[in-house]
């Protein structure tokens, strides 16, 4: 039986000397012995050594996502999928015997908030771990607050890579796993020599491209024929087109994001620039982004990315039927809203293989965890705190799904600092 | 650049290039039309103008589904009633807004940015609690999209045919409606005098309620426009309102020819310089093209003579 240590209490009492001790009794072999049943029942003093909110019963978690502002259109997605799997781990027994109870805070689009609700979501809330951020801005703001108060962040977006943090764990892809194995394929199915990138203006697709640029010119042995990049917002690309048309690259690669997306790909088909013939590649249009493009206009072209939605195996599947049964029938479900998804069930078997909630313990605990539920395929965390998985080249088609066509064969190693490349 | 084209692929890119100013140029003037008279003439500083675009481009979208579920045999024309539909929402919102807001704001027309700043927050907000924070897609009649093959390399977008032709058309209509009607005149007699014009028996009130309205529903079919090159969210308002903005306190704010001289010296600048450079360079030098020329000429490039 559990003693009454609640975790106010807990807290109350708090001493450096008693910290040491209970950590002393959390660490004690005997715990490792113990079989899982006993484990799930483990008092809350031996699985919280460090004040957070723990009871017998209940977890807090943080959920950082914004809900307005700009940024709502990409991150609706990914606190859906969040919720979506604190559900599914509730209904299967919560962690370690406790159901998650999830605080949901919002980043409003605007970096300082997200810095200030994350410290509010570690300081006041005590929250275990935080699910949260999208873009590389918000993750620069709030990592400073999960460094100094030791909180853990699972972080889903796609990103630029030249990071790693104790106190993150990235599950979307990091540049390298994103892009090189796409332009392989492009440059050996689709003949891709001559390159035309178009990007929009901030650290992403800047990164991205100059990987890419290394790439194409060092390995495959190609060129890049123009690199354009267009101010955020930007909704006019004719001029932009124009010198497509007149460089004739063999394959467009583009990473605009947000509204301008739809300006580009409704202008490119206004231009008569017909995707069934020239080859696009884009590492910044998932399904969640069509939607608003609408699949006419893009149809036929290429998307790199580690998940799609027809993805056919049984985890997807069942994914996508529960996503679908939670949030509408109508949703669609991008790369990122997966890689959210991953999140709270990697942290669920982290908490579970360290046996305890302690940050610093799940940090330690977190390399080589394996997730073979993912509906992306298995996943394993490195560790530098990125996740081991499989790029894969979609085409998009006119209801606005991607029929896939490449799916690499391994598992791709993550490499946030990839030498030779920057 | 040039070396490896024959003279005739480069005609053929430079009339292109051409073309795309000239659309440009039409999508500034639609953009800044309803701002010019609210602002220009009215002395409003609308932050809400975007918005109300994009309550146009919404309205198309409900359009566009609606035919496609219950009349597929017109949806070919849908497009003309979207816009119709596009202005007489916008249009009404935009009077409501007069009537509950604007109104108590016309002696502190500095106000006026906060309160309409304010407005186009819950705007935003709204259309995010009513539409969803996701982009919806605009579907096109097949009219509409594609491109007309000049000669051989001269492809011309349809749309942006089509946009010509819509801001064309409105910027005529607005012409007339201003310098040659009588609403036109009292507009004016309002704007420039205030307490004058209501001496003379006009109802400065109503005026002021149809102007602030027409200048809105103009943003609104502008929206419905832009549904065919740009996004439909709800924040894509913000795209347009910088622009709005630089176009006519450039041309003069209240003139209806600066304006659009204005948004054909800048559209022409950004398009030109955006095919020599890159698209963040061609903001960057044209911005400061425009801070260059309001230092040494603060009024704009148009101005009215007007007694103060």
């Amino acid at each position: 039986m559990a003693d009454d240590n609640d975790q106010r209490r807990d807290r109350g009492l708090h001493s450096p000397l008693r910290r040491k001790l209970l950590m002393g009794l959390a660490g004690a072999p005997v715990l490792a012995l113990m079989p899982r049943g006993a484990l799930a029942a483990a008092p809350t003093s031996a699985v919280n050594t460090s004040g957070l909110a723990v009871t017998d019963s209940e977890v807090t978690v943080g959920i950082l996502h914004s809900v307005s502002g700009t940024m709502a259109i990409s991150e609706t997605g990914a606190q859906q999928a969040e919720k979506l799997a604190i559900e599914q781990i509730n209904a299967a027994g919560g962690v370690l015997g406790r159901k998650i109870k999830i605080i949901q805070e919002d980043g409003a689009s605007d970096w300082p908030t997200f810095a200030e609700k994350a410290k509010k979501l570690l300081v006041n809330d005590h929250c275990a771990a935080v699910f949260g951020c999208w873009t590389s801005a918000s993750r620069k703001a709030v990592l400073p607050v999960f460094e100094q108060y030791n909180g853990m962040l699972y972080y889903p977006t796609f990103y630029e890579g030249l990071e790693q943090s104790k106190n993150v764990i990235y599950t979307g892809q990091e540049a390298t796993q994103q892009i090189l194995a796409g332009l392989d394929w492009v440059h050996k199915e689709k003949g891709g020599d001559t390159f035309f990138f178009a990007g929009s203006d901030y650290i992403w697709p800047r990164t991205s491209n100059k990987i890419a640029r290394k790439h194409v010119e060092n390995v495959l042995k190609g060129k890049v024929v123009g690199e354009e990049y267009f101010p955020l917002g930007h909704t006019q690309f004719n001029s932009v087109i124009n010198k497509i048309k007149l460089t004739k690259p063999k394959v467009i690669f583009t990473d605009v994001v947000g509204g301008s997306n739809v300006a580009f790909y409704k202008q490119l088909k206004a231009a008569g620039i017909d995707l069934s013939k020239q080859v696009l590649m884009t590492i910044s249009v998932t399904e969640d982004e069509i939607d608003g493009i609408g699949g006419e206009n893009i149809a036929g072209a290429y998307a790199c990315m580690k998940y799609f939605q027809s993805i056919d195996n049984e985890n997807n599947k069942g994914f996508v039927t529960a996503f679908k049964k939670m949030w509408g029938e109508k949703t669609v479900i991008g790369d990122v809203t997966q890689a959210a998804y991953l999140g709270p069930f990697l942290w669920k078997l982290t908490v579970e293989k360290a046996g305890s909630f302690d940050v610093d313990k799940i940090a330690a605990a977190s390399s080589d965890i394996e997730f073979k539920g993912a509906p992306e395929g298995y996943v394993r965390i490195d560790p530098n705190h990125h996740l081991w998985s499989k790029t894969r080249v979609g085409r998009a088609k006119t209801d606005g799904q991607f029929e896939i066509v490449y799916t690499s064969p391994e598992l791709i190693k993550p490499d946030p600092f990839p030498k030779g490349y920057q | 650049m040039f070396g490896d084209y024959s003279l005739g692929d480069l005609g053929a890119i430079f009339a292109m290039q051409g073309f795309a100013g000239l659309i440009l140029f039409s999508v500034y003037v639609l953009m800044a039309l309803g701002l010019a008279i609210i602002f220009g003439q009215m002395g409003v500083i609308n932050m809400a103008h975007g918005e109300f675009m994009i309550l146009g481009a919404y309205m198309t979208y409900l359009c566009s589904s609606f035919f496609q579920a219950h009349l597929p045999s017109l949806f070919p024309a849908y497009f003309f009633l979207a816009m119709l539909i596009a202005f007489l929402t916008s249009g009404a919102l935009g009077m409501l807004v007069e009537w509950g807001l604007i109104r108590f704001l016309y002696k502190r027309p500095l106000d006026t940015l906060l309160a309409t700043w304010g407005l186009s927050l819950i705007l935003q907000q709204a259309f995010r609690s009513i539409f969803g924070a996701r982009e919806v897609g605009v579907e096109l009649p097949s009219w509409l999209i594609g491109s007309v093959q000049v000669t051989d390399s001269i492809e011309v977008p349809i749309n942006g045919l089509f946009v010509m032709a819509v801001t064309t058309l409105i910027t005529v209509g607005v012409a007339l409606l201003i310098y040659r009607s009588r609403f036109g005149q009292q507009v004016r007699a309002v704007m420039q005098n205030r307490a004058m014009a209501g001496a003379v028996g006009i109802d400065t009130e109503k005026v002021d309620r149809y102007t602030f309205g027409l200048g809105c529903g103009i943003a609104g079919v502008a929206g419905s426009a832009f549904t065919m090159i740009g996004s439909t969210g709800p924040t894509s308002g913000q795209l347009y309102i910088v622009d709005t903005f630089l176009i006519v306190v450039f041309g003069g704010a209240a003139s209806l020819l600066g304006t659009i001289a204005s948004a054909f010296s800048i559209s022409q600048t950004q398009s030109t310089l955006e095919f020599f450079l890159s698209g963040s360079m061609a903001k960057v030098l044209t911005l400061l093209a425009v801070v260059g020329i309001l230092m040494l000429r603060p009024q704009g490039l148009f101005t009215l003579k007007v007694r103060r």
